[in-house]
């Protein structure tokens, strides 16, 4: 019930007020709810199960004693699944709600939008003496909302950077939040001791236990602002790093220091006993992982006759090993990571695309779900949880967090630099240490504190207050911080074939140089783990155990990306005023993820790689055509609508080998005839390919009036386009659809009339089309097509070498160089 | 050529050690237990001769699996990257030759100016050029580019020679369409001069990914 009328007013646009419509909506709902069950108001503390609830009397129990009940209502049977779903909702309604306006989460973290949402929905919900459902509880809390978050980042943390800085990482996390817990819970205790504050009562293992819990970072926030404004990669993986395993640093101390405050005296033993129990914890949660990682990528290897369940073993392994972690007390949050980042490798090689796809969006899904409620409910809990508010601990804590932090950040920081290769510089240092803003694990730990700490609200209270000072002030500051100070900054977008290439080229390039100096660092060790790899690990871990360069995959995943976003665009029965609208939801489509960098890597990714792939496309398109196009968005849309046709342009034209040199350029691109009885030909023509080539001999040597037949079309487009788009930049959009109209007959006819083996066809076509080779069309008939992801390598080897252009500049440059 | 020379030739310390003299620019490379380091890498590797040759390189067993070796083993051969202005080969070189390859290597200070970072770019950036540009006619063609990524490749097991081929002319159109813009169709794309390699690589933090950290340590004894 609540949930229609949420879908309703979501639909009908009310984006102003959302979040108050949604709170409303809450209300009302919690309100409809509270009605629904008049007779067990008492009863809604929630999640508890109704036990004692089931005897009593149900909905019109006196009225229908013994006969068949027309309607009845069991809402205890239903409550838990039922309210966690609209809490669900709820937050998600608000992170809809907060996207649409795209301005908002720029300047404000989302973190804080949602805090602010939960402390209205607490608000009301203490006003009308409603309890908050129980959902931090600390075994739903570890056993369900942890290993999303956590498997999240380790699934998606960029592994090659991490590995590159990983002592880094490693320094900063263990060392770094060992400081930040014995510095702070030292100094309160100092604090402690003075009799004005009040807070003589609490001992040395409560303040280091809490201090433990607010050392945990949680950069997501900054995360975001510096992935917006593309801060350097060192910096970048450090943040993410370090927010990654601080976090399993931090559970491995809580659990150890919640047991020694509980210990009446602590002997010095017990501390040399914790150290090495801290070892265990670690190295046995990695192990722990690492064995997971390995069965899962194993399994994957057997699923291809499954694919529908493929995506179910990443997630069963990694939360198994979670589990098995968690049952032998060791560091659950680093088994799972380790878990994650062991088996992405191998499983994302041996399972489908779209498997692939699905484990990334469900990963997301549930990590945003996960951290979204958590952020929730910490607006709502600092509102309907009881408070202790001592200003001078709370103040203190507030100041000592900070202050630790950044000292910390400087001594390590001094430690570290002469073992790195590049240093970090001051500025970077200021932005490692005002990007540790605390968050939903340090929420989430202080609430399970056991009950017999003494001052556990007081604790509460302070942990809140500095996750949302912190939150609040560093996340709304950093931004503009950061872009004053001019943190370096990297291009991270950085996604073409040559970039990678050089990437590669330079990894060998220093490993050999380093090798030549007779040294080992981690390219050392990264060459030596690859063949280790590549030799023992992929023959056992992976179906196809051919090893594949990451350029080789670079390249197929833009092909691929290439040819879905071809599948998907509209080229079918479209009118053109619906292909106009399309267009203008492509580009909104186009400009909205620029700015989604919260919670959609992959989506970030999908966008990156296809913009790219399009630009590759594009510019060759533009590199052998005629006539420029009048706007890239446009060139787009002609490009997408025309996608077959100038894609055999590129193939039978200019990209076939042509013995003249001084070919007309009409000629060279025109080889195309536009209109659909060529479009007719051409699906019989691949797969009749002998033909083909008699076909194309006689275009090339066809008499100039041939030509010009076949080139009316696009030159009168041509003509007619270039100057409307300069002089109506607006209008000319209608000159576009009838061009588009015309141009786009070509591609509708042909299915049609072989529709029966459309789809084969499209794949087919899709498939083959290489950027540089002409091969596709000289095929022999009995080759099967095929497969989009496989094109590079279904190349036919005797592609014709000399229809390149950019070979025959090469392999003619010398002939042909007085010309030059 | 290249006229940035941020290389050790100049005035400066002068250190004498096993008959080798260096003129080192102060501090430009590294400091002097790294070059002590370096000369008895040196020394060891050219089998406690003064020149090392190309069948010394041949020796280090790591070197060996390393798909771009012919290249690199190349590029301390290459006069362009000896800061002379000289061009060709040389069969052999000396202690100074090899410091001064090296010396491409070493990272970045933290400190440093836009222009002195677009210097030390630049520099990196040419002798990787150099090291694709195999004859020296100031482009790297279609061929040469295509010779890379094959080699780039050559140890990835059962890869297709016209997969390696097929990213080289992908990589060679991206080249085109960057640096160009657009290109009449019977214009070609000759290849990629030092401009556009620059163009090219214009977000890739050459400066921190090409460097490698001469340890004080003496690795001499770890490594065989």
């Amino acid at each position: 019930m609540g949930t229609s009328v949420f879908s309703v007013r979501t639909k009908s646009g009310a984006s102003v007020l959302f979040a108050i419509v949604l709170c409303c909506c809450c209300a009302g709902g919690k309100c409809e709810l509270q009605e629904s069950n008049p007779s067990a108001p008492t009863n809604l503390q929630t999640v508890k199960p109704y036990l004692d609830d089931i005897n009593k009397p149900q909905a019109y129990p006196e009225e229908e004693k013994a006969s068949l009940p027309v309607f009845t209502m069991d809402y205890p049977r239903i409550q838990i699944p039922f309210e966690f779903t609209l809490w669900v909702l709820l937050a998600s309604f608000a992170k809809i709600g907060f996207n649409i306006y795209q301005k908002i989460t720029i300047w404000i973290p989302e973190s804080c939008l949602l805090i602010a949402i939960g402390l209205i929905v607490g608000a009301i919900m203490h006003s009308v003496k409603e309890e908050p459902p129980a959902v931090l509880d600390s075994n739903v809390f570890f056993l369900y909302m942890l290993p999303p978050i956590i498997l999240d980042s380790g699934y998606f943390i960029p592994t090659r950077q991490f590995f590159e800085n990983i002592g880094t990482v490693l320094w900063y996390a263990v060392v770094g939040t060992l400081w930040n817990s014995i510095g702070i819970g030292l100094s309160l205790f100092a604090i402690c001791q003075f009799e004005v504050f009040g807070v003589q009562d609490i001992n040395l293992q409560e303040n280091l236990l809490f201090a433990s819990i607010i050392s945990a970072v949680d950069p997501v926030a900054a995360l975001n602002v510096f992935d917006d404004i593309g801060v350097n990669e060192q910096i970048y993986i450090v943040i993410f790093g370090e927010g990654l395993f601080n976090d399993a640093v931090t559970m491995v101390l809580y659990s150890m220091l919640a047991f020694v405050a509980d210990m009446p005296v602590v002997e010095s033993t017990d501390v040399f006993l914790g150290v090495a129990r801290f070892f265990v914890v670690g190295v046995g949660g990695i192990l722990f992982g690492l064995l997971f990682g390995f069965v899962a990528a194993f399994t994957s290897r057997f699923t291809s006759r499954v694919r529908e369940i493929e995506p179910l073993f990443v997630f069963m392994y990694s939360y198994l090993a979670y589990l098995v972690a968690e049952l032998f007390a060791i560091s659950s949050v680093l088994a799972i990571i380790t878990c994650a980042i062991t088996m992405k490798y191998y499983v994302e090689e041996n399972v489908s695309q779209r498997s692939c796809t699905t484990v990334r969006h469900v990963v997301k899904m549930l990590a945003t779900i996960s951290e979204t409620l958590i952020f929730f409910f910490l607006g709502v809990v600092t509102i309907t949880t009881e408070h202790e508010w001592n200003w001078a601990y709370v103040l203190f804590t507030l100041l000592f967090a900070f202050m630790w932090r950044g000292i910390g950040i400087l001594v390590l920081t001094q430690i570290i630099n002469p073992f790195r290769t590049i240093q970090f510089s001051l500025k970077d240092q200021f932005g490692l240490a005002y990007g540790g803003l605390r968050g939903a694990i340090c929420f989430a730990l202080v609430f399970t504190l056991p009950d017999n700490i003494n001052r556990r609200s007081l604790f509460v209270t302070a942990s809140i207050a500095v996750i949302i000072f912190t939150v609040f002030i560093q996340g709304i500051s950093i931004r503009p911080i950061v872009e004053y100070i001019n943190i370096r900054r990297t291009n991270k977008d950085l996604k073409t074939i040559n970039v990678e290439i050089h990437t590669r080229v330079m990894e060998h390039l220093v490993c050999g140089v380093e090798d030549l100096c007779g040294q080992w660092s981690h390219y050392y060790w990264k060459d030596k783990f690859k063949r280790f790899n590549d030799r023992i690990l992929r023959r056992i871990l992976l179906r196809d155990n051919r090893a594949e360069s990451s350029i080789v995959s670079l390249y197929k995943k833009l092909e691929l990306q290439n040819a879905i976003e071809l599948l998907d665009t509209p080229m079918g029965d479209l009118s053109a005023r619906r292909s106009i609208i399309s267009l203008h939801d492509e580009k909104k489509g186009a400009s909205r993820p620029k700015k989604n960098f919260l919670a959609a890597d992959v989506k970030k990714m999908h966008d990156i790689l296809s913009k790219n792939m399009y630009k590759i496309r594009h510019r060759t398109m533009a590199y052998t055509n005629k006539y420029q196009l009048p706007d890239n968005s446009r060139a787009r849309e002609v490009l997408i609508r025309r996608h077959a046709s100038i894609r055999r342009s590129l193939r039978a034209g200019s990209f076939r080998e042509q013995p003249e040199h001084n070919i007309s350029k009409s000629q060279k691109y025109y080889s195309l005839q536009p209109g659909g009885n060529l479009e007719s030909e051409f699906p019989l023509r691949r797969r009749n390919p002998a033909p083909e080539v008699d076909r194309l001999l006689p275009a090339r040597s066809s008499t100039r009036s041939r030509e010009r037949r076949l080139n009316t079309i696009e030159e009168l487009g041509s003509q007619g386009e270039s100057p409307a788009a300069s002089a109506h930049p607006h209008t000319s959009s209608a000159g576009m659809s009838s061009l588009d109209e015309s141009l786009r007959k070509a591609p509708v006819a042909a299915p049609r009339r072989r529709s029966s083996h459309w789809a084969g066809e499209d794949e087919g076509d899709i498939g083959s089309e290489d950027p540089v080779g002409g091969g596709e069309l000289v095929r022999p008939p009995h080759l099967p097509p095929p497969r989009g992801c496989r094109a590079p390598e279904n190349r036919d080897p005797r592609e014709n070498e000399a229809g390149n252009p950019l070979l025959r500049s090469s392999s003619q440059g010398s002939r042909a160089s007085g010309r030059f | 050529m290249c006229r940035h020379q941020v290389g050790c030739c100049g005035s400066g310390l002068r250190c004498c050690r096993d008959e080798t003299c260096l003129v080192i620019t102060q501090g430009e490379i590294v400091s002097f237990e790294q070059i002590g380091i370096l000369h008895k890498r040196f020394k060891q590797l050219s089998h406690n001769e003064e020149t090392l040759r190309r069948d010394h390189f041949d020796e280090i067993p790591d070197l060996a699996c390393n798909p771009i070796r012919a290249q690199i083993v190349e590029a301390f051969f290459d006069k362009r990257n000896f800061h002379h202005n000289g061009e060709g080969t040389v069969d052999e070189i000396g202690f100074e030759e090899f410091l001064v390859v090296m010396s491409h290597f070493k990272p970045p200070k933290l400190h440093l100016t836009e222009e002195q970072r677009g210097n030390v770019r630049r520099e990196k950036l040419r002798f990787l050029f150099n090291m694709h540009d195999t004859d020296n006619d100031g482009t790297i063609n279609l061929e040469e580019y295509r010779h890379v990524v094959e080699e780039l490749l050559s140890r990835s097991g059962a890869l297709e020679r016209e997969t390696a081929k097929g990213i080289a002319d992908a990589a060679m159109l991206e080249v085109a369409s960057i640096s160009m813009g657009h290109m009449e169709p019977d214009e070609f794309y000759e290849g990629i001069t030092f401009e556009h390699f620059l163009k090219l690589l214009d977000g890739f933090e050459i400066e921190s990914k090409m460097s490698v950290r001469f340890l004080n340590m003496d690795t001499t004894t770890l490594c065989k």
